[in-house]
């Protein structure tokens, strides 16, 4: 598997995209702490853009990497390797590289601002965690959506339409259930229903460790409460892993049955 | 080598090989044959792993193959058309497959028998169909295993190179190895076969060498005779 590992990441260190996103980010990073010229502020910030867009590139790199080696796969498939290290070797290769380019992207700029010598140190490291994560899971999710189609087509339109249900109308859903059932004690449910979507849950996280759950009023109080123990941030880190294990569990099992 | 049981695959309705059976054993050229649609790339990627299939069963060596891999080393597989990862340059590819591998290998001995060192700082996607052909072969026979499986190994050569082609297999044949190809072109058939395996719908409808063939299908000519085997069940 580290041998796939390593050909995966070579390969995505060469091609152009991992350096147009490091760039991005590095731009990013910079531009914001120019702007905002105050770390915490431009954490916050920060984060608004990442849980919004690192699932997004997750997705579309994730599916195209798939469709565009399948050559490489195939060639693979055919030597002496286990078909469950040929899927997990690419699939850390491209969720490796991404996680590099985050880090070392938003990395630099904080750090020449001087992050070591300031208290936002904390929010920023769980920022970039966060933002692993979610790289993590949604690079296997696309990975699965690619594996279970052949069509390039309706692989990319599932993969961006899961990327949109997650971070924008998974909201809209929840919100509106908000409304329509306001009668009833809602405290259990919307804790579930944030637990259950990882974008929910990494802006959650971030905004109690922000100390900003003030803003969220009585919902806010109940989070504060369950998130803001160490309890809760126990759960919500077994979530995210959770939700990292179970697309890749699923990744090798379905590649152990299909033909190729 | 080889001992296929009861294979069956299908890909949703569509049953591409129904019970089937295959003994190949002891060194030779055997050629695998039928019309397209016929199922003989299934049947090779079956035994190469890649197809996983419906039912039965495929040994390797006495092993069976489900859930392994390891056999794979024994196997030198030329895959049909030469699609490699296109921002490989054919150094890179020929250390990485070596790298793979772990095996002793000859690539550069095969990179002078076919002319590829002009070609080896290229990259595979700017490279001709032949060119890449050669370079499946270079990575295909580099490596000394029992077992060779050629997928049409003479798609885009020019004469020349069919011709080192042709020796570089007979070669591999005196040292005793087995090896499998599928083709459409009857003459390269009938000059390196040892046995002929047809396959017609899913199924192995006539194993045994050239002239058993022509005996049973009343034909003097080679290439009569394998058309006559399909018109045959036509009739039938």
């Amino acid at each position: 598997m580290l041998k796939i590992l390593k050909y995966s990441f070579y390969d995505l260190m060469r091609s152009r995209w991992s350096y147009v996103y490091f760039l991005f980010y590095l731009a990013l990073g910079f531009v914001l702490l120019f702007l905002n010229n105050d770390l915490s502020k431009a954490v916050i910030t920060l984060m608004n853009v990442i849980i919004v867009l690192v699932p997004l590139i997750g997705t579309i790199f994730g599916v195209m990497y798939f469709y565009n080696s399948k050559e490489f796969t195939e060639l693979l498939l055919a030597q002496p390797l286990k078909r469950s290290s040929i899927f997990l070797g690419q699939y850390l290769g491209v969720a490796g590289s991404l996680t590099l380019s985050l880090i070392l992207g938003l990395g630099i700029p904080f750090i020449l601002y001087g992050l070591f010598r300031s208290d936002a140190i904390w929010d920023f490291s769980l920022l970039l965690v966060t933002g692993a994560f979610l790289t993590f899971i949604f690079v296997a999710l696309s990975f699965n959506i690619a594996l279970s189609n052949e069509n390039k087509i309706k692989g990319f339109g599932y993969a961006v339409l899961l990327w949109l249900f997650l971070a924008v109308i998974y909201d809209g859903l929840f919100l509106m259930s908000l409304i329509l059932f306001e009668e009833y004690p809602l405290d259990s449910f919307s804790l579930a229903a944030i637990l259950l979507n990882p974008i929910d849950l990494s802006r959650t996280l971030i905004l109690l460790k922000l100390d900003i759950s003030a803003l969220l009023g009585y919902t806010g109080a109940i989070f504060k409460q369950f998130f803001g123990t160490n309890k809760g941030l126990v759960v919500s880190i077994l979530m995210l892993i959770l939700w990292t294990i179970l697309p890749i569990w699923r990744l090798v099992y379905k590649s152990k049955r299909k033909d190729f | 080598m080889i001992q296929i049981e009861n294979l069956h695959k299908r890909f949703g309705k569509n049953k591409v090989l129904t019970n089937l059976d295959l003994d190949i054993h002891g060194s030779g050229i055997f050629a695998v044959l039928g019309p397209n649609g016929s199922g003989k790339t299934t049947l090779i990627k079956c035994i190469l792993g890649m197809v996983i299939p419906s039912s039965g069963d495929i040994e390797v060596q006495g092993k069976t193959i489900k859930k392994h891999w390891k056999y794979r080393q024994e196997i030198n597989y030329l895959p049909q058309i030469a699609n490699f990862p296109g921002n490989l340059r054919v150094k890179e590819l020929i250390r990485m497959i070596k790298d793979l591998r772990q095996k002793q290998s000859k690539e550069e001995e095969l990179i002078k028998l076919f002319g590829l060192e002009p070609f080896l700082d290229k990259k595979l996607s700017t490279l001709s169909g032949g060119t890449k052909q050669k370079v499946n072969i270079v990575l295909t026979f580099m490596f000394d295993s029992p077992l060779l499986i050629l997928d049409e190994p003479t798609t885009g050569l020019d004469p020349g190179s069919l011709i080192k082609l042709k020796e570089l297999i007979l070669q591999e044949k005196n040292k005793g190895k087995t090896i499998l190809i599928t083709t459409h072109i009857m003459q390269f058939v009938e000059e390196m076969s040892d046995e002929i395996v047809y396959l017609l719908e899913g199924n192995i409808f006539f194993k045994g060498n050239v002239k058993q063939l022509m005996t049973r299908t009343n034909q003097t000519d080679f290439e009569h005779a394998i058309a006559a085997i399909s018109t045959q069940t036509t009739d039938a």
